[in-house]
């Protein structure tokens, strides 16, 4: 019940692929089909050169831990559950950064520039979030 | 982006007021923000029907949708200049900066800048959090249940990896600023206070402790911009802004290029180059205390010191009064109060007491030149402001 009230993504046209990739458990990029700049978040142009001309990429699901934080205190009573629980901000191997969570290990045992991959928590029918794990 | 001195000199402060803060139960963050303004006024000598420029910031508690024009019909005044402006906690300066180009293109001749908000008592402690946790981006980083001490806690853990720093380092930022709040009758938290006490106390988000966080508070604080002209007709001496720069770089903490320095270093440059100032010229700073390792990144990016020696240069004593450049002489928002967004207003009208030199115990010696910055965000916004007695 406390995993369903945790928050959902706000999905809007130009992030249904992504969200919709993360419900079947892939991660998608955008890649500029012009430039070859990959982006996370999505957006409705390249970050690097302003084209409009978009594509979808599966990234590898594989990344480091740039940074991260043990979250004593939750942050609303759906976390409460989960608590202490790790964000941390993850670097793919292709390049971008994103925000997640390290799951499926001790909080203490998280460590800046260890190899995660991905794994994705159900939060409602259809709406998946990509998180990470240790690699093995 | 060209020199632009255009600026240095041209307006001045010539009225500062700060309400009472911490809890201060029957005003709300309106009552707060309109005797804020009626203090600034009492001491620039003017009544309300002298301002023609009117500058708030929307509040938490008892938010408007349009909060300037709200505030200007509560005192009853009929600006031809009126804008609630919203960058989080760089807001303050960056609206003095706003508001300085309004009277120097005659859009308006004296601006009352007042921003109050009672986080503390017009809150629950479950609404504080989750407001202020809605700064995450709501699809890439709210669903992750990260807290705003948790957001500055990804910049605290790179930096602590990246330099070496240590947790004594940071405790001694919150050392700093109770020792100057002990000597401020009107800050929030005046108990003296050790880096043992700061490692003692609850982690809240490692490597973030209770005491590395700032205040929750009630509180607001105004002051009153005239062009430099005016000045001297006023009853207190005028405090001149000499240099003012903005610098964004990102919204949201997991978009930042760099996690251990921010766009103050570009704030501050655009500040000193419009002041003609160096970093050497600055008697005293009064920074964005909202994490004590912000202090740290801002001490560097404003060329205050070298990368990853910011925590010696505090944990050494450089930044107490007495010291070569103290640092946060009201008790920051670690100490003196921190009602959110307006909580940086408290260190522009400790900069203007400072240099009209009416600070009492807390009193920098020969202070002629400040530095004070806010940022907004995480580390997103930043307004660097350089002020002084002489234009």
């Amino acid at each position: 019940m406390s995993a369903n009230a945790k928050p959902l993504p706000p999905i809007n046209p130009g992030t249904q692929p992504f969200w919709d990739a993360c419900a079947q458990g892939r991660l998608l990029l955008q890649r500029c089909g012009d430039c070859g700049h990959l982006q996370f978040y999505p957006r409705v142009l390249c970050a690097a050169c302003g084209s409009r001309r978009l594509d979808w990429v599966e990234a590898c699901g594989r990344g480091t831990v740039r940074t991260f934080t043990i979250i004593r205190r939750a942050v609303s009573a759906a976390f409460e559950p989960d608590a202490p629980y790790v964000v941390a901000l993850v670097e793919l191997e292709e390049g971008p950064t994103l925000m997640s969570n390290i799951v499926g290990c001790a909080p203490a045992s998280v460590a800046i520039g260890q190899p995660v991959r991905v794994t994705f928590e159900i939060r409602a029918q259809g709406v998946a979030v990509p998180q990470f794990e240790p690699a093995a | 982006m060209a020199e632009d001195r255009s600026l240095r000199g041209q307006v001045a402060i010539v009225g500062v007021g700060d309400t009472e803060v911490g809890k201060v139960p029957g005003l709300g963050a309106t009552g707060l923000c309109i005797d804020a303004a009626q203090r600034a006024l009492d001491d620039a000598g003017l009544t309300k029907n002298d301002i023609d420029g009117l500058v708030t910031c929307n509040s938490m508690a008892e938010p408007h949708m349009y909060h300037a024009e709200a505030m200007a019909e509560h005192l009853r005044i009929f600006p031809s200049y009126c804008v609630s402006a919203g960058a989080g906690g760089g807001t303050t300066f960056a609206v003095l900066y706003q508001a300085a180009l309004a009277i120097m293109h005659g859009v308006c001749d004296r601006v009352l800048i007042s921003m109050a908000d009672s986080l503390r008592t017009g809150l629950t402690r479950e609404q504080a959090m989750v407001m202020q946790s809605s700064s995450g981006h709501p699809q890439f980083e709210t669903p992750y249940g990260a807290t705003v001490p948790g957001y500055y806690a990804l910049i605290a853990n790179a930096y602590l990896h990246k330099y070496g720093a240590t947790a004594e380092q940071m405790a001694a930022v919150a050392v700093t600023a109770r020792v100057h709040a002990a000597l401020h009758p009107g800050a929030q938290m005046r108990a003296p206070l050790t880096v043992e006490d700061v490692l003692a106390s609850r982690m809240i988000a490692d490597p973030l402790r209770l005491l590395d966080c700032s205040l929750v508070s009630d509180g607001g604080a105004a002051a009153v911009l005239v062009r430099a002209e005016e000045a001297d007709d006023r009853p207190q001496p005028p405090v001149y802004l000499l240099g003012a720069g903005e610098g964004h770089g990102h919204e949201h903490i997991s978009q930042a290029h760099d996690l251990t320095s921010s766009h103050a270093c570009q704030a501050g440059e655009r500040a000193y180059a419009m002041a003609g100032l160096a970093p050497q010229d600055i008697d005293f700073v009064e920074l964005y205390d909202c994490f004590t390792p912000v202090a740290l990144i801002e001490l560097e990016d404003l060329g205050f010191c070298g990368r990853g020696e910011a925590g010696a240069f505090v944990a050494e004593g450089h930044t107490r009064l007495g010291g070569s450049l103290p640092m946060n002489t009201h008790g920051g928002l670690l100490s003196h109060s921190h009602p959110g967004n307006p909580g940086a207003m408290f260190a522009l009208t400790e900069a203007v007491r400072q240099l009209r030199g009416e600070a009492g115990e807390r009193q920098v010696a020969n202070a002629e030149t400040a530095l004070i910055h806010a940022q907004g965000g995480i580390l997103s916004s930043h307004c660097t402001a350089i002020l002084g007695r002489d234009r």
